[in-house]
């Protein structure tokens, strides 16, 4: 049976007397995409800050390729291989594409003019950003110089998952990348998950919309009362049994702890 | 097909370039949006035309010479005060850091008979400190700016009166390293101040470290929006602490330049400084929200407030009216910053 890439086992996060998460479990398997979804209080915000680093759990562990990891900031994950695409895209406005896709790890120039003029390398990291870009099929953006406020939502978004294609070496989180755009552009940025996918990343999508969750996830993990309640997937069931099960309507189905196995399986 | 627009053109983000069929005011917003600093240049040249034209006196050597002399130590400061409010953040202090460390210097050499170059250095290492305690008490008790600031703007005050008894020293008790930022230089008729030429490349370096280094992308990310720096995984609480420090070795380098300046150092100015530094970096185009500015703007918005007070004085407008007017532009820009920001694309 294959490894997952990143597994939670047991998080438990409390803030006073209110319980976020409460024991729960995930398994991200390689080549997959795995949706998280749940009903607002459900524990999937916490759940994911969890993995990437901005939240400390109070107990519970996590595991990355087998070794257990301990996140204390986004930085440790991020260093780890874990790159999270937040729902407030994280990016800043003021500033270019090339500028934003190396925000936080910039490229000095080699030598005395970067070890000690501390310069920065600009025509290095717009050739790398363009490439980057292009890799991920978004072209249609012909000025990496241009400021990211100039660019539609969708275009936000496809600048904030291809950083964290281009910099994420094991798992990419995506929070909500699609709550706040139109048809058209949410569609393209579920393309741009696939593609993220295909070139050997695992994705955890973590979405309200279950349209698109239930065309583009491999399998869905679902929260309710801070735990995982299941894990299902696209093919064996219908979207309005995974509402049931998330608004505690319909019991889980029986499975195996764990729920479905690793795709391919 | 009658049809001349093909889907991809329409999916394209609108170009600034082709935006012939937008109305002049439209324009105008785009162009200030992509160059903030055109637009108070464009009140500098309007500025410096209009008072030559008033007064035949205004654009001669020894009068420029005095009006970059009198903009050098608020340059200064609004250099400091810049960095700080790129990332979103004010300092009243601004004034009172420069003042107390020009006291300090000073006191350094007359009381404790320091030599002038350790009573520098001292006196620019306690203005950085004073900087750096706004850090902490911004970064640290995460206080609002404008309240840290307005604390320590009254410690500092009181604790300049305290040290110097309410005392002026005269640049003659002093060494001379002390008053040589007021010595000059004459290129003909004008005269050069070495605070001036300290004040010049201090600029260049800030021009340097905000474009062209990591630091520098920092400041703007945290200033933009501090919880997307800090998720895109910027350590925020250091870059906002070194904002602080950085801006307070500023402020008592201008305190230096001060000395300099009034051949003296006095307990009692510089009160209106802190709000003056304010002044010229919002003429300069930097925006109060933060994320938004350059330092170039700060130059051309210290200049700005320089040529009217001496533009205006020279036409023979009273001192008090002269407040009047820079008041006026100070509104009419931040006016124009609000407009600026709310641009369509």
């Amino acid at each position: 049976m294959t490894e997952p890439v990143l597994q939670a086992k047991g998080l438990t996060k409390r803030y006073g007397r209110v319980v976020a998460i409460d024991g729960s479990d995930l398994e991200l398997y390689p080549g997959e995409i795995l949706a998280v979804i749940g009903d607002n209080g459900a524990g999937k915000s916490s759940l994911i800050k969890a993995l990437s680093g901005a939240l400390i759990p109070d107990e519970g562990q996590i595991f990355l390729d087998g070794r257990q990891v301990h996140f204390r900031t986004p930085m440790d994950a991020r260093a780890a291989g874990i790159e999270t695409v937040y729902q407030t895209l994280a990016v800043a406005p003021g500033l270019d594409i090339a500028d934003n896709l190396f925000l936080g790890r910039e490229q000095r120039k080699p030598g005395v003019l970067g070890s000690v003029f501390r310069m920065l390398d600009r025509s290095r990291m717009r050739t790398e950003a363009k490439q980057h870009m292009s890799d991920l099929g978004v072209g249609t953006l012909q000025n990496i110089g241009q400021a990211v406020e100039s660019l539609s939502g969708g275009q936000r978004q496809a600048v904030a998952v291809a950083r964290s294609a281009a910099f994420g070496s094991k798992v990419v989180i995506l929070d909500e990348p699609t709550a706040a755009l139109g048809v058209k552009e949410g569609n393209r940025v579920l393309q741009l998950i696939r593609d993220v996918r295909d070139r050997g990343l695992p994705v955890i999508l973590i979405s309200h919309n279950m349209p698109h969750v239930f065309e583009v996830a491999d399998r869905i993990h679902i929260q309710r009362l801070g735990r995982r309640a299941t894990v299902i997937t696209p093919k064996t069931h219908s979207m309005s049994e995974a509402v049931a099960i998330m608004t505690g309507a319909a019991p889980p189905p029986d499975q195996p702890i764990g729920g479905v196995g690793p795709p391919g399986d | 097909m009658t049809d001349q627009l093909s889907p991809v053109a329409a999916d394209q983000p609108p170009d600034f370039d082709v935006r012939g069929h937008d109305s002049l005011g439209l324009r105008v917003q785009h162009a200030l949006h992509a160059n903030p600093v055109l637009g108070p240049l464009a009140v500098l040249i309007v500025a410096v035309l209009g008072f030559s034209i008033v007064n035949g006196r205004f654009f001669s050597a020894p009068n420029l010479s005095l009006v970059l002399a009198q903009v050098t130590v608020i340059a200064v400061l609004a250099l400091g005060q810049t960095l700080i409010i790129l990332t979103a953040g004010i300092d009243l202090s601004a004034g009172a850091i420069a003042v107390f460390s020009s006291i300090l210097m000073a006191n350094f050499c007359t009381k404790a008979g320091m030599p002038g170059l350790p009573a520098l250095i001292l006196g620019v290492a306690c203005g950085t400190a004073m900087g750096a305690i706004n850090g902490m008490l911004v970064t640290r008790i995460k206080l609002p700016p404008f309240i840290v600031t307005l604390g320590t703007l009254t410690i500092f005050f009181s604790l300049n009166s305290v040290v110097s008894d309410s005392e002026t020293v005269r640049g003659s008790d002093m060494p001379s390293l002390m008053t040589w930022t007021g010595t000059t230089i004459p290129i003909g008729t004008f005269r050069l101040t070495y605070g001036s030429i300290i004040m010049l490349l201090l600029f260049a370096v800030f021009f340097y470290a905000l474009g062209s280094t990591a630091w520098g992308k920092h400041v703007y990310a945290t200033g933009d929006d501090v919880e997307a720096a800090r998720l895109a995984g910027i350590r925020t609480n250091r870059v906002l602490f070194s904002v602080y420090t950085v801006a307070g070795l500023l402020y008592a380098i201008g305190g230096w330049i001060l000395i300099g300046r009034l051949a003296s150092a006095s307990p009692n100015v510089g009160t209106e400084y802190n709000l003056d530094s304010i002044t010229a970096v919002v003429l300069g185009g930097t925006s109060l929200f933060g994320g938004r500015g350059s330092v170039i703007g700060t130059l051309i918005g210290a200049l700005i407030v320089g040529v009217f007070r001496n533009g205006l004085q020279l036409a023979g407008v009273e001192v008090v009216w002269q407040g009047f007017a820079i008041g006026l532009l100070v509104l009419v820009a931040v006016s124009l910053d609000q407009w600026i920001r709310k641009v369509k694309t």
